[in-house]
């Protein structure tokens, strides 16, 4: 049902974790299924220097945060907030239909992130 | 890294053993022939049928001739609860089941509430159980047929039978029931529980797939669901699938001997699991913890998620199943795990544990090892209010 990579990112994620003192923090909930995601960013001259996530959700679920703060990281904040679900899915060879919505789900938690980083740092 | 997998999902299916695939084996190969042609090869499959239906019916304290062949559980809760259904006079009257059925016999009578019969689904309490008052207060005057499995697939619970029987039949009203996951855990004798159709399938039973039986008491008018060359007394057409038959037959009699001496043994087994592992914290049994099948273990932990621990159970060589949304087709928790009350969220992170004859007490061992390791790893990654530390 997964590829190796999601595999890789679901048995070894990376950027697991709380921020004490983020800059930005996303949570979303996915109605489709009961899954939830949150995201921490730090942000230092708009680029995102430390990302980490935490999960309550499945293989896929746990594989798409990771992939999307391996892909957020040392991006400036508009760049990252144009990662899509298709860019999380792709860069993990795919993702099996009925888990797309997975992918969604962390496009969604960041963009959240750097909008309440947005919102606590107007006009930067 | 272990180097046999650990198979803890007999619930799902089991093994064909060897000594049934030791009576199939003359099926498959030379003893080929219709078991309806009149030759002496045919004579000799026929007799083969008739024996393997004496064993299905010995086991059940039942007749030969109240048991039908069929290719399955789900063939068998269809034929049973449309049979007597679709045999009335006409398509109305009212039918009761559990808001806890395996979908073949909920979506059975859910398709013949579209068909015009009224439906109705009894809530159970928080173990999983169907309560007496509640079934006999939903009894009406045109009630004909109450269908209830007797031990739930997804958590174990056993219903009190002979007591649903009595308040059915006080009122006239059939009872079938879905006995596929009860049979050979637990004693079934149909003359002592009254029930007047059961269902049961092999693959559950270290059987084959792609055989089970119905057992219906005498007396009772059933139409057939599949038409054709009027075989199993017009019930159930079709040629016999002979080895699976053969094979069901001496499943069944090997079941009914495990009884004694395999299932004690696995119920061990089964309690020491559930107490290992219930030593984590925020960690729950699912279902009645006396009135369960024995080999069934069924847990929820908070804060993480059932596909999830499944997959890493996987990577450890654990096979076990879940009903979390996220590992169903319909991305929908349970309806089971949901009836017993608990919320989509608290069903999310469910786990079953089913054990079988090949389970050991070091299998069972390495499980209440990892199950624990793999939820506090989860609960690390999760954003809930997690078990800091602790157990």
């Amino acid at each position: 049902m997964y590829s190796d990579k999601v595999m890789d990112h679901f048995m070894n994620p990376r950027n697991v974790g709380e921020m004490k003192d983020a800059d930005g923090v996303g949570e979303v909930g996915n109605p489709t299924c009961g899954d939830l995601m949150k995201i921490y960013i730090k942000v230092k001259d708009n680029i995102i220097t430390d990302i980490k996530f935490q999960t309550f959700g499945c293989g896929a679920a746990i594989a798409t945060s990771s992939m999307i703060t391996e892909m957020a990281m040392g991006k400036t904040v508009d760049e990252a907030l144009k990662l899509t679900r298709n860019d999380v899915a792709e860069s993990l060879d795919g993702l099996p239909p009925i888990k797309m919505h997975c992918s969604n789900l962390a496009a969604d938690a960041l963009k959240a992130a750097i909008e309440d980083y947005k919102k606590k740092n107007p006009g930067k | 890294m272990m180097s046999k997998r650990i198979y803890m999902d007999h619930s799902g299916t089991t093994p064909i053993d060897p000594k049934v695939l030791e009576a199939m084996m003359p099926f498959l190969t030379e003893k080929f022939a219709n078991p309806s042609s009149i030759y002496t090869e045919g004579r000799e499959v026929r007799a083969a049928i008739d024996e393997a239906r004496a064993q299905v019916a010995i086991a059940l304290n039942a007749k030969p001739e109240d048991i039908t062949f069929t290719s399955g559980g789900t063939e068998s809760d269809n034929l049973g609860i449309k049979g007597i259904a679709l045999a009335r006079k006409e398509r109305s009257g009212h039918i009761i089941t559990t808001s806890i059925e395996h979908h073949a016999v909920g979506h059975t009578v859910e398709h013949l509430g579209e068909l015009g019969f009224d439906v109705s689904f009894l809530p159970v309490n928080k173990y999983g159980q169907v309560e007496l008052e509640t079934l006999e207060a939903e009894i009406r005057k045109d009630t004909f047929l109450v269908s209830v499995v007797w031990g739930n697939n997804e958590i174990g619970t056993v219903q009190d039978m002979k007591d649903i029987v009595k308040v059915a039949h006080k009122h006239d009203v059939l009872v079938h029931t879905d006995a596929v996951q009860a049979v050979a855990k637990i004693p079934i004798d149909v003359k002592d529980v009254g029930v007047d159709l059961l269902s049961l399938s092999g693959h559950k039973i270290y059987g084959p797939k792609g055989i089970g039986a119905l057992y219906a008491r005498k007396g009772l008018k059933l139409a057939p669901v599949q038409h054709g060359g009027g075989h199993e007394k017009n019930l159930r057409s079709g040629t016999e699938n002979v080895a699976g038959a053969v094979g069901l037959g001496k499943a069944m009699e090997i079941g009914k001997a495990g009884l004694e001496t395999d299932m004690p043994r696995i119920k061990k087994m089964r309690d020491r699991l559930v107490k290992g592992i219930l030593e984590l914290d925020d960690s729950y049994l699912n279902g009645h913890p006396e009135k369960r099948l024995p080999h069934n273990a069924h847990f929820r932990f908070s804060y993480i998620e059932g596909e999830a621990l499944l997959l890493n159970l996987d990577m450890m060589g654990i096979v076990g199943s879940t009903g979390s949304a996220c590992s169903s087709k319909s991305l929908k928790a349970s309806h089971v795990l949901l009836a017993i009350g608990l919320t989509p969220e608290q069903a999310h992170g469910s786990l079953r544990l089913t054990l079988g004859k090949g389970n050991t007490d070091e299998e069972v061992d390495s499980v209440i090892e990892a199950v624990p390791q793999v939820v506090r790893k989860l609960r690390k990654m999760s954003p809930l209010g997690h078990a800091k530390g602790g157990k």
